[in-house]
């Protein structure tokens, strides 16, 4: 009798890539509940527009390059990557900023590239930039948070007038000059003058926040909630998103100066608002490109936290994780090479040869 | 309780030990046929020494160990043997090899044992000696022959002896149900183990703490023996604990240095099986023939361990326990992880096999079809060798060989955790294992590719040289001409004296130039016979290999003997045109320019010349002054002739007058070089003969020229014996040249065999 010859090892875990990635939009879940709360329906239209687009896209390329479009979309990194993107951009994006974004994500970011795996880039913060870069009005528009609104939100209906005609927003009883307002960086970065207690009394969104300002902070706390599921499920090591919130922590207690007017926020501040928490288990915990081994990611996650506070703190983008981000992606292979790990039996880290 | 250390990665796996650890070590009935692999162990295979046809006794060796790294191989029953011949092998590569076959009588006779009640009595040698002989390998991974590792370098002192009973692969359970069972004789054999390493001073027991019956009866068995230096240490299961990198960290907390051995820590590891196997062949004499296995999975009716005779077909061993095949049956010999896909059932169990896995196809699915890596590092986290095993799979698809040496992917052990996690299902072991195939081919290849280099170099310079030796004969051969065309004219001045001189000249200029018949046809002969020669080695050499049935060699072989055919039809030819052209006659000695010479004795003319051309090979000093001193004698002469010419009032008195006078001149030129070499120490430039030869560049011209006359200048016995000595001088070079290639096993051995053959015919030739 003749036996099935296969080689070793003949047992693996059970699980599949398609396991791996929606556990990731699992562990969305808190955060998109947060967002939708504060923010309203747009963020729910956003991410099925993203997922619409994303598969689409994805399925387009497969089709094109003759793979097997059903046994690829099943690794639901495509979906990942909607979803990433769609919780990034500010509720009711109008729809083809929605589509120019994931065609860059899906498109070019990563299929031109070689498909999953091959990406150099972080997908959906390529297409982030690329939209901060042409339409940057678009991009930051965030609509106030419900509870300083009267906890009056955007109807459907106006919601998809504004996603898909471009009407104005326009809400029951809006009380607020126009529908938009500050994040509470932009109000931290504008801050001149005022110490940080004044402005935290001052500023509703501050005063009636419990950390660091209203809505961001619940965001932020969700996330954070859905990265500690991931980290239970060893989805990823803790290195990356620790080192970052530490580094941008630290960077904060550094130039907080007392809450004088030239203080740049606490390091609650920093870790509570805007894409913080998003970024740290969501994005730069982006296994394909980010750097490989466990001091590697450490040394990653610490950069990209240096970066986004020099970013928020000294420039005009309203937040820096995308920049962080894609310039960390670029310098990964960088930082793979000096943190190679010290393989067993080697006295140190080996070098290259010559 | 002893320090354990962490050793990082490792992997969970479903452990799928409780079915075979039910029941005790069973045992099956005997086989119709037992199939003893000559290969069973890492380094040459064993030679059979029993014939077809032959009777057997159980125990009886029947192939000894061919060097130092083999095991002997002993039959497991007694019976017939019954063929010799190639069979699939247990390998995870199903190739073929030499097998013997035995046809078991029923009786399981043993043949007389040797055994010892007391080994300290025995020398060291002995019981080494013993376990070789007994065929012992290590039983848990590749087979390493156990008298070796216990035997290690004198320079490398033992202290710690660690026994392997981790067994950390799911499924198996041969060594956990020996220590519950053997736990005396394993403790024994570890005692053994000391006796020959001398230096231990702890004898570390490692068992993972899924075994507590083996933990308890080992330590049982530690207690009631009573030595201090046993330690039964158990620490958490995870795999692949039972590396024996991962167990020297665990316990030690050392690392083997990279490609080195535990050894170079003091250390040595035993597997528990080998413990046992060593302990039986000393005291009770009995080799290596048999061993315990596990035998399971879903598709037999009944799973436990086995003692079985080695040699069982696994068949056999499966139908004994009730196999039901699956659709697309696998047999993995060993475990989940680490053991390879038996080819069919007629593959033995042999001194390694460990575990006979007969999974259904839902206990181990088949492996789903791979995704693309998504980098998501659960690979990096499982390696227990630190390795990034996703970057060493980007790697090895774009066969970026630098790089995955750079990634040490020869410290890979191929334990498979990384695979297990992978949730892209991508088998990366596979790429792994491809991709040290080939570098260890490239490897080859370049050493291979750098010896060839080197030679054509070597070669190259040899020609290089010949060539250069060659210009400056030719310009000795100029410069004697030139020479002799200046002392012609010079003799025409005195030719009273021209006589001699003429002959030097002429001798000079054969010597250098025209190779009498005579050796012309002797050469031609002794071509003939080393043509002939070389072409009856060809042919033996063909019949050997014929005989040996070597078929690419034979082909060489063949054409080699055409040419050397040609070779020896191309000198008769030449032979025979000489004879022709010089009849017989050409015995006759002298040149035809020495014939028209008034001195046709060859003799003479060689007394004449070998004042004259002794000079050429004296230092440029003698020369001159010997120079200076054959000017006084000539002149001694000349004038004298003058005298006697003006009293006879010759017509020649005048030319013989002025030949007197241009040999004043000249004594007093060579006089002044003389004084002039006196002074400068770097003289030896100066060329004496000729002023204007006192360059520097033709020293070397100089000196092979007088090298060409004073070898032109020897008798023909003198020439002989310094072409003997050079000739043995050549061959004592040919033969170290040989003899170093023998203990390189160079391939080239024929060739320099060849020209030590050459060079020792011509010897025989000449002498
Ligand atoms: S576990 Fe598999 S998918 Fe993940 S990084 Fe390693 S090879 Fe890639
Ligand atoms: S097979 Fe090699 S690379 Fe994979 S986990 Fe084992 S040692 Fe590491």
């Amino acid at each position: 009798m003749q036996f099935l010859k296969v080689t070793s090892p003949h047992t693996s875990k059970q699980g599949q890539a398609g396991n791996v990635m929606l556990s990731v939009i699992y562990a969305t879940i808190p955060g998109i509940i947060a967002l939708t709360y504060f923010f309203g329906v747009g963020v729910l239209i956003n991410l099925i527009l993203a997922s619409l687009f994303g598969l689409g896209f994805e399925a387009l390329i497969l089709y094109m390059r003759q793979r097997d479009i059903t046994f690829y979309l099943k690794d639901y990194s495509a979906l990942v990557t909607a979803f990433l993107l769609g919780l990034a951009l500010p509720a009711y994006t109008p729809w083809w900023l929605i589509a120019v974004g994931m065609f860059f994500s899906i498109v070019i970011a990563k299929q031109l590239y070689g498909g999953l795996g091959f990406n150099p880039f972080n997908p959906a913060m390529i297409g982030y930039v690329v939209l901060l870069i042409s339409f940057p009005l678009e991009m930051s528009s965030w609509i106030t948070p419900a509870p300083l609104n009267g906890g009056e939100l955007p109807s459907l209906s106006a919601a998809l007038g504004k996603v898909f005609l471009g009407h104005e927003l326009i809400m029951e009883g809006a009380l607020l000059d126009g529908y938009t307002s500050a994040t509470p960086l932009e109000l931290m970065r504008q801050n001149d003058g005022q110490l940080v207690n004044q402005l935290y009394s001052d500023n509703p969104l501050f005063s009636q926040a419990l950390f660091a300002g209203v809505g961001w902070e619940w965001v932020n706390i969700a996330f954070l909630a859905g990265g500690i599921y991931l980290m239970y499920k060893r989805v990823f090591t803790w290195h990356a998103p620790i080192s970052m919130l530490a580094a941008l922590g630290i960077l904060a207690a550094v130039f907080y100066d007392g809450g004088s007017s030239s203080s740049l926020g606490s390091p609650l501040f920093h870790w509570l608002t805007g894409a913080t928490m998003f970024g740290a288990f969501f994005i730069i915990t982006d296994p394909v490109s980010s750097a490989v081994s466990n001091r590697g990611r450490i040394v990653f996650g610490a950069l990209i936290g240096v970066l986004i506070f020099v970013i928020r703190s000294f420039s005009n983008y309203p937040d820096g994780v995308a920049f962080a981000v894609l310039l960390l992606n670029f310098a990964a292979p960088f930082i793979d090479y000096y943190t190679k790990p010290r393989t067993y039996g080697h006295k140190s880290k080996s070098k290259s040869k010559g | 309780m002893r320090q354990i250390w962490e050793t990082p990665g490792g992997i969970h796996p479903e452990q799928n030990k409780h079915q075979s650890t039910g029941e005790q070590i069973g045992t099956i009935a005997m086989p119709p046929e037992i199939i003893l692999p000559m290969g069973q162990h890492i380094g040459a295979p064993a030679t059979p020494i029993v014939e077809v046809g032959q009777t057997v006794l159980k125990g009886e060796c029947v192939a000894k160990p061919e060097g130092f790294f083999s095991a002997a191989i002993h039959a497991s029953t007694s019976g017939t043997i019954s063929a010799i011949e190639e069979r699939t092998i247990t390998h995870p590569s199903g190739m073929r090899a030499l097998c013997v076959i035995i046809k078991p009588d029923g009786k399981d006779t043993w043949a007389p044992l040797n055994p010892c009640d007391d080994y300290t009595q025995l020398s060291k040698d002995e019981i080494l000696e013993r376990i070789r002989n007994a065929g012992i390998v290590g039983m848990g991974g590749a087979g390493f022959p156990t008298a070796i590792k216990a035997n290690p370098k004198s320079n490398r002192k033992i202290t710690t002896l660690i026994l392997n009973g981790t067994e950390c692969e799911p499924y198996i359970t041969a060594d956990d149900m020996l220590m519950r069972e053997r736990a005396d004789e394993i403790l024994l054999g570890a005692q053994l183990f000391c006796h020959l390493l001398t230096d231990v001073n702890e004898i570390l027991i490692g068992i993972e703490d899924n075994k507590p019956e083996a933990i308890a009866a080992m330590q049982a068995a530690a207690n009631a023996l009573n030595d201090e230096r046993i330690h039964v240490v158990s620490f958490p299961t995870k795999y692949p604990s039972g590396g024996e990198k991962q167990l020297i960290q665990i316990l030690t907390g050392k690392e083997i240095p990279s490609g080195g051995l535990p050894a170079q820590l003091g250390i040595v590891v035993q597997n528990i099986g080998t413990a046992v196997a060593c302990h039986r062949a000393i005291v009770h004499g009995e080799p290596l023939i048999s061993r315990v296995t596990t035998v399971v999975g879903q598709t037999l009716e009944k799973q436990r361990n086995i003692n079985v005779l080695m040699g069982t077909p696994i068949g056999f061993v499966l139908q004994e326990h009730g196999f039901v095949s699956d659709y697309k049956q696998r047999i993995i010999v060993g475990g989940p992880m680490m053991g390879f896909a038996a080819d069919n059932q007629n593959v033995p169990i042999i001194k390694t096999t460990n575990c006979i896995l007969a999974p259904s196809t839902k206990e181990l699915p088949l492996p789903a079809p791979a995704q693309p890596c998504i980098r998501c590092g659960m690979c990096e986290q499982a390696c227990p060798a630190s390795l990034l095993p996703q970057q060493l799979y980007w790697f090895s698809r774009s066969e970026d060989v630098e790089k995955l040496e750079e990634h040490n992917l020869f410290d890979c052990i191929e334990c498979g955790a990384c695979s297990y996690v992978c949730p892209s299902n991508i088998p990366l072991v596979q790429y792994y294992r491809a991709s040290k195939g080939t570098i260890k081919l490239q490897r080859e290849e370049k050493a291979k590719s750098d010896h060839a280099r080197l030679r054509f170099e070597q070669r190259q310079e040899r020609i290089v040289k010949a060539e250069a030796e060659k210009e400056a004969k030719r310009e000795a051969r100029k410069q004697a001409a030139l020479e002799a065309k200046k002392l012609m004219a010079e003799k025409a001045a005195q030719p009273a004296n021209g006589e001699t001189e003429n002959t030097t000249n002429a001798v000079d200029k054969t010597a250098s130039k025209v190779v009498d018949p005579v050796t012309q046809k002797a050469k031609l002969t002794r071509a003939l016979t080393s043509a002939q020669s070389r072409l009856e080695r060809a042919n033996a050499q063909l019949q050997t290999n014929i005989d040996e049935d070597n078929g690419s060699r034979k082909d060489a072989l063949q054409s080699k003997i055409k040419q050397a055919e040609l070779k020896v039809n191309d000198a008769q030819n030449k032979l025979d045109a000489f004879n022709k052209e010089h009849d017989i006659s050409s015995s006759e000695p002298g040149t035809p320019q020495a014939k028209n010479s008034s001195a046709p004795s060859n003799d003479k003319g060689k007394d004449a010349t070998s004042p004259a051309l002794k000079k050429m090979a004296m230092s440029d000093a003698e020369k001159q002054a010997a120079a200076v001193a054959s000017i006084e004698k000539r002149l001694g002469v000349a004038t004298q002739k003058y005298k006697e010419a003006q009293e006879a009032n010759t017509p020649t008195a005048d030319a013989l007058k002025l030949g007197v006078e241009k040999l004043e001149q000249k004594l007093s030129d060579a006089k002044a070089v003389l004084a002039q070499q006196a002074n400068d120490v770097s003289a030896n430039t100066t060329q004496p003969v000729s002023k204007n030869e006192a360059d520097a560049a033709l020293g070397a011209i100089e000196r092979a020229q007088a090298k060409a006359k004073a070898k032109a200048a020897m008798t023909d016995d003198e020439k002989k014996q310094d072409q003997i000595a050079s000739l043995k001088k050549r061959i004592d070079k040919a033969k170290t040249r040989l003899n170093k290639a023998k203990d390189e096993n160079d391939d080239n051995i024929a060739a320099f065999e060849n020209a030590y053959n050459k060079l020792q015919d011509k010897l025989t030739q000449i002498s």
